[in-house]
């Protein structure tokens, strides 16, 4: 069987139902070991104090807003070259997701920058890259609602999503191509003495695998939708025009 | 609860804003998942009836 079979949406509706179980259990399970572990088995640091508890929600939020955009763009490349439905209903589905970890980035660097920084927001590469990587989150989940024609959303929004890489790319490596601004490089690195503490490492490390997780659970759960919306949408018009 | 120090508000605020965000979405797409999926059983059934 061709790899590609897998996207044939009933092939897709087929292997998703049991394998959405178990994924939703690991997600809630890994996430709660993670922020339940970080959050009051973890010591406070020793220069940010108790503030360093947001890591947990801040790193894997900020991972997951650039990954889901990075899996949107493999999606839309799919459909753009192949023009499988599935791929464009599963990069459609991934937005919001995107867009909530976007969203839940943004607040909690806000909250964690104004006690470590002294400041809600700096205009500096990485935070402002990010921003706009959020407006673009919010424009492509727009342009889906506004064409009526699934086919013309899916190239349009495709096209969006290739441009809005440029972005997903700069808020992950701002703060390396300017070496400046507030925030700092990235938290985790195989260079020991770069990467965050072992105490905060391990839960950090949980934490990140219920992000993703959660991420590819909503995904399947908001396919499927998809795929059944699109189903009755077919079932509608036919009804429509059988009553003409 | 652990000791929070003097920063107890932005780190609860931290989770409680993450975990309102995040609940919200998968209820969100639970509810509408729910919907149209009983939205699709009516609308096949009504098909094969015709």
């Amino acid at each position: 069987m061709s790899f590609w079979e897998f996207a044939n949406p009933r092939k897709f509706m087929a292997w998703t139902a049991p394998v959405l179980p178990w994924v939703s259990a690991l997600a809630a399970l890994a996430l709660s070991v993670g922020l339940v572990w970080g959050f009051f088995f973890t010591p406070n640091d020793f220069r940010q104090g108790a503030t360093v508890k947001i890591i947990y929600l801040h790193v894997p939020a900020a991972m997951m807003a650039i990954n889901a955009w990075v899996m949107m763009l493999v999606a839309s490349l799919i459909w753009l070259v192949r023009r499988h439905h599935v791929s464009a209903l599963a990069a459609r589905a991934a937005a919001p997701v995107g867009l909530v970890f976007t969203a839940m980035a943004l607040l909690t660097g806000a909250i964690w920058g104004q006690p470590t920084w002294g400041t809600w927001w700096v205009w500096d590469p990485r935070l402002t890259s990010f921003f706009i990587l959020f407006l673009f989150y919010l424009g492509y989940v727009a342009l889906w609602q506004a064409i009526e024609d699934p086919d013309t959303a899916a190239d349009l929004t495709s096209v969006l999503c290739l441009v809005g890489s440029v972005f997903a790319v700069l808020s992950r490596y701002a703060a390396l191509f300017w070496n400046q601004g507030l925030h700092q490089g990235a938290s985790l690195s195989l260079d020991k003495e770069e990467n965050v503490a072992d105490v905060f490492y391990i839960p950090l490390l949980f934490a990140i695998a219920g992000f993703v997780l959660v991420f590819v659970a909503l995904v399947l759960v908001r396919t499927r939708t998809e795929i059944r919306a699109r189903r009755l949408h077919a079932l509608a018009m036919r009804e429509r025009m059988a009553n003409a | 609860m652990p000791d929070l120090g003097p920063h107890v508000v932005p780190v609860l605020a931290a989770y409680c804003i993450s975990l309102v965000l995040l609940f919200g979405l998968v209820g969100a797409s639970v509810l509408r998942a729910r919907r149209v999926k009983r939205a699709l059983d009516r609308a096949e059934g009504r098909s094969e009836d015709g």
